[in-house]
């Protein structure tokens, strides 16, 4: 096999088709990971259970595979995030902007999160979940309790989001696209 | 992990390169009751006929055979499973090294085994079917040495819901490795939709790992009750497109079953575990599964008929119940099922009537000649095992195995020879069979020319049970194996036959016998080519000899190996020639005088130190140094000496007064009931091993247990007694224990305490230790301040002290004892029985660590339990005597009564009763009841805690479904004799 080199192959070669672009979706429990997940795969609203470790899909997006995946954000999965960090291209961190109490939480888990090694080359991307509901944070808001803007030598940007309207998801990643194209050339 | 494989060579067109074939290579993998396509493994490959360039194209078989280097598989897997994206066939290949691995036991410490386990867990990124069954595979061997498993839940939950079929089996058995306590409330839902599927497959793996959740959450898996009850009584096939998921199954699917009904057996399995506590829910059970076209399966009818072996072992009033359906299973489309009730109805065969047993007979009649072999010989073992007990039961399937003496399975013609010689052995009682022994040692004698030694090793030992069972046809016996101790053979069999005629010296009462094996002996050391065996017989010579009505014969035997033999032979010449000399006296002394001293100039200083000692004790009468009259007992002297090793403080030499000695006599005792409990279990070590279920809660009465018969265990066991108790400051004072019961459960089994008690008396200093063992089955509630209030009916019983348990956790056993002081043997009453009543405070326990709350004052209680009774046994031990008639006669005090025994039906059932009851020897064969009889005589044999000798005749008979008792009891003293009548009831 291997043998040939079709031109099919140089040509998706050259413009990504068969490289698999690695993302992963962290963010304390129930902020909407899954849902936005299979928002994104199938394009509907998937009744979830919380995750107990991760779930993981490959789809196509704008001539990309993106292989992502969605990790349980309960206190007792939080410590195995830093198992898939490797060869991460971008990180999606979810929010959910009605949760005020715990926003401070989910700023220090994403501090801790963007120190590790393996993730200084990866693009970061916010959602600001939950915007249909009342009393929802803005995204300027999340971002400043987030302390986004202090990030440096990192592309990054949030976005306001609604995965059961199915709002900002696809901005979202329209963004982070790209960015990583850009990278990649 | 069992496979089937198929395959098929086709030929295609002849090609340039000669000759090509093509093979086809199916590899099943037996998993929840069928097989199903082992997908990773498929080897289809176009060969040219040559194995070498086969090997080659092999990807899962390395050349040498060789396991693969671990280092190098686990450095490759994480470098393989950490790409992204990963290469399926790749890992692939890998995952089945690792496995190969595994499955040869390799381990790999936990930090690797986690770090692997994450490695993998990014695998389920790859969609391929084989990949993901691999994943699964691993995994689940993984689980065990790893941490952090739970990361894949949410991934196998998912695949169970909406995965592809080829893998929900695999995922539903991981997930059960993987869930623990904190998350097996998550998958509930999940598994009792996976346990009602209509996949076969799918609901027997998850009625297995239901099973396997049990021990984690069993709580949990109660609630899977009605679906697995859903699941056993329904029609689950598999689809027919089943196999056609996977390419390499074409379309050669047609001849696979539609069913197995395999899920039945697990789904059996299950509702038993849920149930076993439960005596009431069970029987429902066994009633709604027994109308015989509700289980369609063999395995899970075999375990419905074990399921109700264990009931009937609790609860024997329950037969009238149950043998109905266990009879039906008699005449059954499989042989399995067939075998099964047979063995179980064996077993309880003092549960039925005679013509019910007959039934079972005509089953095993009809499986004796049936072409599956190991059918015909799980068949011949029953009837073999019954020829143990009842061989008249089986005299009518004789001209079967006479046929089956020249099967070409030589294990079962070695069965049918040692049943037939056991069938005959009881034909000839009524002496027409006399000619049927002479007819079969003449078939066997030709046959033993054809057969290997270990065969022929088993029917040597079947002779000489025969022999001792019958010990008036022993004549002919004994000259079977005398001819075959003459021919050529190994040391190995020559000691067996050597071993069978030195146990019939001992154990027949028959003086014709013994001399007959002597003379035999002694013309065979005169031709062995055996030190070893040579220097056993001189031994017994020695023995035995001196007390025979021709010792010169002997001696001159003996003298022979003086002049001829090598120096070890001679110096155990000089010593038999010693024992001779002190036993005869007179002449007979004089004369080995002369012939010792010659010795005394003798080459070998071994023989001449021996010559000058044994010269030296005879002339000063040291009898007591030549024969051993007793033997200390080593399994007591170990302890001692090790205990005094221990103490390492050697201000005081070892005393070997504190050992106790066994005499001759109670040796005899040991090994006569060794042999017998031989005999009994030969071949049949699994059905005792069941019943040993209990282990050291050896039952009374209520079990069935024959392991109490074993003098041996029970004297190990009064060591472990004494030792524990001595250790208690309180009993400290007693003195030496004297004996010590069995453990008689004072509750059922299933109770929520379980108490079991053991009377340890100490006769010197006339107190009783009640040793009662509680289980608290509960497991929620810690129990504190047990004791146990006992209550004795008889006033010369005075209660000294309790020693309370203050503390018993769930799942624990602890220990309550209660001291009497007791009366004497010479005092009005001996017997006597306590009332018991448990007391205790309860306390919940509150959080999982098994805590309770330190402020709960929790609440009292008193339960009653079960009433224990002081008998006879308590204050006897059996005793072996070769000649009862003779010693029962010599004792001076009888006392005799005629007893209605109470709960007892047959004379077999007495007969196991008064051997409980008195714990005295049976002797001449007598606990084995004919069993067409009506009247039976026991003899029995004991010594008794103060020393003296006790016999009994017990005449039985039964009619109208009693049976009475006419006891005579002798002893040396007369009030021992009235405390074995009086505790006969
Ligand atoms: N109103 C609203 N609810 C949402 C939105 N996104 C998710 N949810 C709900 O939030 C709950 C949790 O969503 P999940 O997707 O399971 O949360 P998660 O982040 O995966 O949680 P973990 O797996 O425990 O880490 C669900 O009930 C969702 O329906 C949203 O945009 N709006
Ligand atoms: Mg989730």
């Amino acid at each position: 096999m291997g043998q040939v080199i079709s031109f099919a192959n140089i040509f998706g070669k050259l413009w990504g088709v068969n490289k698999e672009v690695r993302i992963l979706i962290l963010g304390l429990d129930g902020a909407g990971k899954t849902t936005i997940l299979y928002r994104l795969q199938m394009g509907e609203v998937v009744t979830t259970k919380p995750t107990i470790g991760f779930n993981v899909e490959t789809l196509k997006y704008k001539n990309l595979t993106l292989n992502i995946w969605d990790l349980g954000g309960q206190t007792s999965i939080r410590p195995y995030w830093r198992c898939y960090y490797s060869n991460t291209a971008a990180v999606i961190f979810v929010v959910d902007s009605t949760d005020k109490d715990r926003i401070d939480v989910a700023c220090k888990e994403l501090h801790l999160m963007l120190k590790e090694e393996e993730l200084t080359e990866s693009t970061l991307l916010v959602f600001a979940n939950k915007q249909d509901q009342p009393g929802a944070m803005s995204a300027a808001e999340v971002s400043q309790a987030l302390s986004l803007t202090e990030l440096k030598d990192r592309s990054w940007s949030i976005v306001a989001s609604s995965a059961i309207k199915g709002e900002g998801l696809t901005e979202g990643l329209d963004w982070l696209m790209d960015v990583i194209k850009e990278e990649q050339l | 992990m069992i496979l089937r494989i198929t395959y098929y060579i086709s030929n295609t067109n002849q090609s340039a390169g000669g000759k090509t074939k093509k093979l086809h290579v199916r590899i099943y993998e037996y998993q929840s009751g069928f097989y199903k396509h082992l997908s990773i493994v498929h080897i289809s490959s176009v060969l040219r006929m040559s194995a070498q360039l086969y090997k080659k194209n092999d990807a899962y078989s390395t050349s040498s055979g060789q396991l693969p280097d671990k280092m190098t598989i686990f450095q490759e897997c994480l470098q393989q499973f950490n790409l992204s994206p990963v290469n399926a066939k790749k890992c692939r290949q890998l995952l089945a090294k690792l496995l190969r691995l595994l499955y040869h036991g390799e381990k790999f410490p936990s930090s690797e085994s986690t770090t692997l386990f994450f490695s993998i867990s990014k695998l389920f990124q790859h969609k391929d079917l084989s990949l993901r069954q691999m994943v699964y595979l691993t995994i689940k061997e993984l689980s065990a040495t790893s941490q952090d498993i739970l990361m894949v839940t949410s991934s196998i939950m998912k695949d169970i819901q909406g995965g592809d079929l080829i893998y929900k089996p695999n995922a539903i058995r991981t997930l059960a490795n993987v869930l623990d306590a904190s998350t097996v409330s998550a998958s509930e839902r999940l598994f009792k939709n996976c346990l009602v599927d209509r996949n076969p497959i799918v609901s027997s793996a998850a009625l297995i790992s239901s099973y396997k959740l049990l021990p984690i959450a069993k709580d949990v898996v109660k609630r899977f009750t009605n679906e697995t009850l859903e699941t056993i009584q329904s029609l689950k096939q598999f689809p027919s497109n089943q196999f056609q998921l996977h390419e390499y199954y074409g379309s050669a699917t047609t001849n696979l079953p539609s069913t197995s009904y395999m899920y039945q057996y697990h789904a059996l399995g299950l509702l038993y575990h849920l149930r076993n506590h439960d005596k009431m829910a069970l029987m429902k059970l066994i009633t709604s599964l027994s109308d015989g076209s509700s289980l369609k399966n063999s395995l899970s009818i075999i375990q419905l008929i074990r399921y109700i072996n264990k009931i009937l072992s609790d609860d024997k009033s329950l037969i009238t119940h149950l043998f109905p359906i266990l009879s039906g299973f008699l005449k059954h489309k499989s042989d399995m099922v067939e075998i099964e009730a047979c063995k179980t109805l064996i077993d309880l065969q003092h549960l039925i009537n005679e013509s019910d047993f007959m039934n079972i007979i005509t089953t095993l009649q009809k499986l004796l000649s049936v072409p599956r072999t190991s059918t015909r010989f799980a068949a011949i073992r029953l009837i073999n095992k019954i020829s143990i007990k009842n061989p008249e039961k089986i005299i009518v399937v004789n001209l079967e195995l006479e046929s089956l003496i020249n099967d070409s399975n030589r294990s079962i013609s070695t069965l049918a020879i040692t049943t037939l010689l056991k069938t005959m052995g009881a034909g000839t009682i009524n002496d027409t069979g006399g000619e049927g022994v002479d007819r079969l040692i003449g078939k066997m004698t030709s046959l033993m020319d054809e057969i290997t030694e270990d065969f022929k090793i088993v029917i040597i030992e079947a002779i000489e049970n025969l022999a001792l069972k019958f010990p008036s046809k022993h004549k002919r016996l004994v000259s079977f194996l005398t001819d075959l101790l003459r021919d050529e053979g190994s040391l190995e069999l020559k000691s067996t036959i050597v071993d069978a005629l030195f146990d019939l010296i001992k154990f027949l009462p028959d003086e014709g016998a013994k001399k007959l094996i002597l003379m035999n002996l002694c013309e065979f050391i005169e031709d062995c080519e055996f030190t070893e065996l040579s220097v056993r017989i001189l031994h017994l010579l020695g023995d035995e000899g001196p007390n025979t009505s021709n010792p010169s014969y002997y001696i001159r035997h003996i003298y022979n190996r003086l002049v001829l033999e090598n120096s070890i032979i001679r110096s155990s010449a000089v010593i038999a020639l010693a024992k001779f000399a002190i036993v005869c006296g007179g002449d007979v002394s004089k004369n080995i005088e002369v012939l010792l001293n010659r010795c005394l100039n003798d080459v070998d200083d071994e023989v001449r130190d021996r010559a000058s000692v044994s010269l030296n004790f005879i002339h000063n009468s040291r009898k007591d140094l030549i024969i051993n009259e007793f033997q200390y007992d080593l399994g007591a002297l170990e302890g001692k000496l090790t205990h005094y090793l221990n103490e390492a403080a050697f201000d005081n030499s070892f005393d070997i007064n504190e050992v106790g000695v066994i005499s001759s006599e109670e040796l005899k005792s040991i090994d006569y009931n060794r042999k017998l409990t031989k005999l009994d279990s030969t071949s049949f070590a699994e059905s005792s091993a069941n019943e040993r279920d209990a282990e050291d809660l050896t039952t009374n009465g209520k079990g069935g247990d024959d392991s109490n018969n074993d003098v041996a265990n029970a004297l190990l066991k009064q060591q472990e007694y004494a030792q524990q108790l001595s250790a208690i400051p309180e009993f400290e004072s007693y003195g030496k224990l004297s004996s010590s019961s069995p453990a008689s459960y004072l509750t059922e089994k299933e109770n929520e305490f379980v108490v079991t008690a053991v009377k340890h008396f100490f006769i010197e200093s006339q107190k009783l230790v009640v040793q009662y063992n509680i289980t608290n089955t509960l497991n929620h509630l810690v129990i504190q301040d047990v004791s146990v209030i006992a209550q004795p009916d008889n006033e010369l019983y005075t209660e000294d002290l309790i020693i309370s348990l203050e503390n018993l956790q769930p799942e624990q056993t602890g220990t309550v004892y209660v001291s009497f002081s007791t009366p004497n043997i010479d005092d009005e009453e001996l017997l006597v029985a306590f009332g018991n009543t448990l007391s205790y405070t309860n306390k919940e326990i509150i959080d999982e660590k098994g805590n309770i709350d330190e402020t709960d004052e929790g609440w009292s209680e008193e339960y009653q339990i079960e009433d224990l009774e002081v008998l006879a046994g308590d204050f006897v031990h059996p005793l072996y005597n070769s000649n009862f008639t003779a010693v029962y006669e010599q004792l001076s005090f009888e006392e005799s009564a005629v007893v209605s025994l109470k709960n007892t039906k047959t004379l077999e059932i007495g007969v196991e009763k008064l051997l409980k009851q008195l714990n005295m020897m049976p002797l001449d064969g007598s606990e084995y009841v004919p069993s067409d009889s009506t009247s039976h005589t026991l003899k029995l044999f004991g010594k008794d805690v103060w020393g003296t000798k006790v016999g009994a005749l017990v005449k039985l008979a039964s009619a109208g479904g009693k049976v009475v008792a006419k006891v005579s009891v002798k002893s040396e003293n007369d009030k021992v004799a009235k405390l074995v009548a009086e505790s006969i009831n």
